[in-house]
């Protein structure tokens, strides 16, 4: 490093800059904030005029997201023992009763399943493509990685009126392993070509000492060269993951009751005259905050993924 | 500064390298591409396929015991001198251009800035991209409610700044608003992907490039539109590909926020396909207007691609 460099942006250009960004930072952060904290709102705090900024926290989002409620009669509501626990609490001071539990535990556990599931095939079936594609000679291998990327252009809704019919007639509708294929589908295009990357600035020569040793070409791929695209597996799993973690079309389209995920069921919470806000924004915090802590403790990872490998350092 | 195992592997002479046992590389080859070619031809090639036959048809999902008529084009001449779908294409190139547009200012600008490599450049530039990773679905959700009049957050900040009275105007409403109301969310949500790869791109270019224009005495202003702007712009034309692609295709965020409404003032050419597809079971109508988005889509990728390989040709 030299001393003076003309490249160096001054003193005053860097606070400059740092204080616009700062101003830009908080800006865009403000929508997030205001939906974390409408999930620890009560509910006529969260549709309050003006809108509080200081309010006293409540769980009553949270537990009206895990709870269906029912209003009892006057008299009725009067002669229940007291609530046993703190969850019937806020409930009762609701002036309803606990009815049993809401569908979101399923939802979220569906989408934990597919996320996970179909992320799991994608890198299995990406890393073995993408080995074969960085490794030998495929016959129209060009050709053949451009379909596999043009297949990412297409409209969801292009291709989802002959799914649905498929997936009728085979039974798939509305299953895990139907989802898991169909996400599995869209998502292999970015992990073939984001791990093809990835594999392809392995040395060759590491495998070919494995092969003089006495390996084979499985046992080589398999011992030298996957621990050393750990670390570009594990990004593009998040990015896979996310994308599963995040798509609505497919999954409102071809799921309405065993497999269907989070993002279509959130917008369905409705409470007394309206959707239940504190309840929307709880869902919606539970479901976007393991994201949000991925994005920030992934960060240096996420970029290339970001920019679909088209970007390279 | 070579390790052992490589230095043993360079001086080992090819065919030896080669000889393994098992399988034939080739062998391995197909073994390794075929699942992924079998399951991408089952999941896309063959629905777009037959997207194509139904489009010639009049067939309904929700009837599948009516007889199947050939219609041949009907379907594609009834769309094509449909008002209304023309309508519909409008508003999807309005939200397209304006989104493009404030992405690319924005995001370039702020890409700008970070190159200034300000202490606390990293941890902004992560925070701000937080929004475009979160799901379309629940955020087009949630800000209806940052956009309710009255008591939503957006409206509340607006009179705060400039005194108009929040409960005057409603940005989802009748009014007008409601095509600016999805371009706000959009940009919020991508301008840090634009802002991402602009960033990539300032990061490519040397700095010798720019001591030698100081050497030769360019001032900021003429570095910054001979090296800056003309270096970033295939990353640039990049960015706007991906997002072009995809908010031609945008359907969640929209749906949920706005649903189309107020009236069909937001109706994008996805809601609509949605609509007549899955709502009217028009099935053989709407695979043909799937048909023509796709080409559409593709039609304009690949001039635009096109363009782009000039650009990166100079």
């Amino acid at each position: 490093m030299s001393a003076y460099s003309v490249t160096e942006p001054t003193g005053r250009s860097k606070l400059v800059a740092g204080a616009l960004v700062m101003l830009y930072t908080i800006v865009t952060l403000l929508p997030l904030v205001w939906i974390i904290s409408t999930g620890f709102k009560s509910g006529p705090d969260s549709i309050s005029y003006p809108p509080k900024v200081l309010f006293e926290p409540s769980l009553e989002g949270y537990v009206n997201l895990f709870t269906t409620r029912t209003r009892v009669a006057a008299e009725e509501f009067e002669n229940l023992p007291p609530a046993d626990t703190w969850y019937d609490q806020i409930v009762r001071d609701q002036g309803m009763v606990i009815a049993g539990p809401s569908r979101f535990g399923e939802r979220f556990l569906n989408s934990v399943i597919i996320g996970f599931g179909s992320t799991f095939l994608s890198i299995f079936l990406g890393t073995l493509a993408a080995y074969a594609f960085s490794r030998f000679k495929v016959p129209l291998k060009d050709d053949l990685l451009f379909f596999i990327l043009s297949t990412r252009m297409m409209p969801p809704i292009a291709v989802a009126i002959p799914i649905y019919l498929m997936y009728r007639e085979l039974g798939l509708s509305d299953t895990h392993l139907g989802m898991i294929l169909l996400y599995t589908a869209v998502n292999i295009s970015l992990a073939v070509w984001l791990l093809k990357g990835f594999i392809d600035e392995i040395p060759r020569e590491y495998e070919e000492a494995a092969l003089i040793d006495g390996y084979t070409r499985f046992q080589a791929f398999r011992k030298v060269v996957l621990p050393q695209a750990a670390t570009g597996i594990a990004s593009t799993a998040i990015f896979c993951l996310i994308f599963a973690w995040n798509e609505y079309a497919f999954a409102v389209l071809l799921t309405s009751g065993t497999a269907q995920t989070a993002p279509p069921f959130i917008p369905t919470i409705i409470g007394v005259g309206g959707q239940d806000w504190p309840a929307v924004a709880a869902g919606a915090t539970i479901f976007l905050l393991p994201v949000m802590i991925f994005t920030i403790l992934l960060r240096k990872h996420l970029l290339r993924g970001i920019t679909f490998g088209a970007v390279r350092k | 500064m070579t390790d052992p195992i490589t230095a043993a592997a360079r001086a080992t002479p090819a065919p030896v390298a080669r000889r393994i046992r098992g399988l034939s590389d080739r062998a391995i080859a197909w073994l390794f591409v075929a699942p992924t070619i079998f399951l991408l031809l089952a999941i896309n090639i063959f629905p777009l396929i037959w997207t194509i036959r139904l489009s010639f048809t009049n067939y309904a999902a929700n009837r599948p015991n009516r007889e199947v008529e050939w219609v041949g084009l009907r379907n594609y001449e009834r769309i094509l001198t449909d008002d209304g779908i023309w309508a519909n294409m409008q508003t999807t190139a309005h939200f397209l251009l304006w989104t493009l547009f404030f992405q690319v200012v924005i995001g370039f600008t702020l890409a700008w800035l970070i190159n200034r490599k300000f202490k606390g450049n990293d941890l902004l530039t992560t925070l701000i991209v937080l929004p475009m990773m979160l799901s379309p679905a629940v955020v087009g959700n949630f800000w209806t409610f940052l956009y309710q009049p009255q008591i939503g957050l957006v409206n509340y900040v607006v009179e705060l700044v400039s005194g108009i009275p929040a409960s005057s105007f409603s940005m989802l409403g009748p009014g007008g608003y409601a095509p600016w109301s999805i371009i706000i969310v959009d940009t919020w949500m991508w301008t840090p992907f634009v802002m991402l790869i602009c960033l990539a791109g300032l990061r490519s270019i040397p700095d010798y490039i720019y001591e030698a224009a100081e050497i030769d005495r360019a001032s900021k202003w003429r570095q910054f539109w001979t090296i800056t702007v003309p270096m970033v712009l295939p990353f640039l034309m990049l960015a706007v590909l991906f997002r072009g692609i995809e908010n031609f295709k945008m359907f969640d965020m929209v749906v949920l926020l706005t649903g189309g409404g107020p009236g069909n003032e937001t109706l994008l050419a996805s809601i609509d396909l949605k609509r007549e597809a899955f709502e009217k079971w028009r099935t053989g109508y709407s695979s043909a207007y799937a048909i023509i988005l796709f080409v559409t889509v593709f039609g304009l990728a690949s001039i635009y691609v096109k363009a782009l390989n000039k650009v990166k040709e100079r």
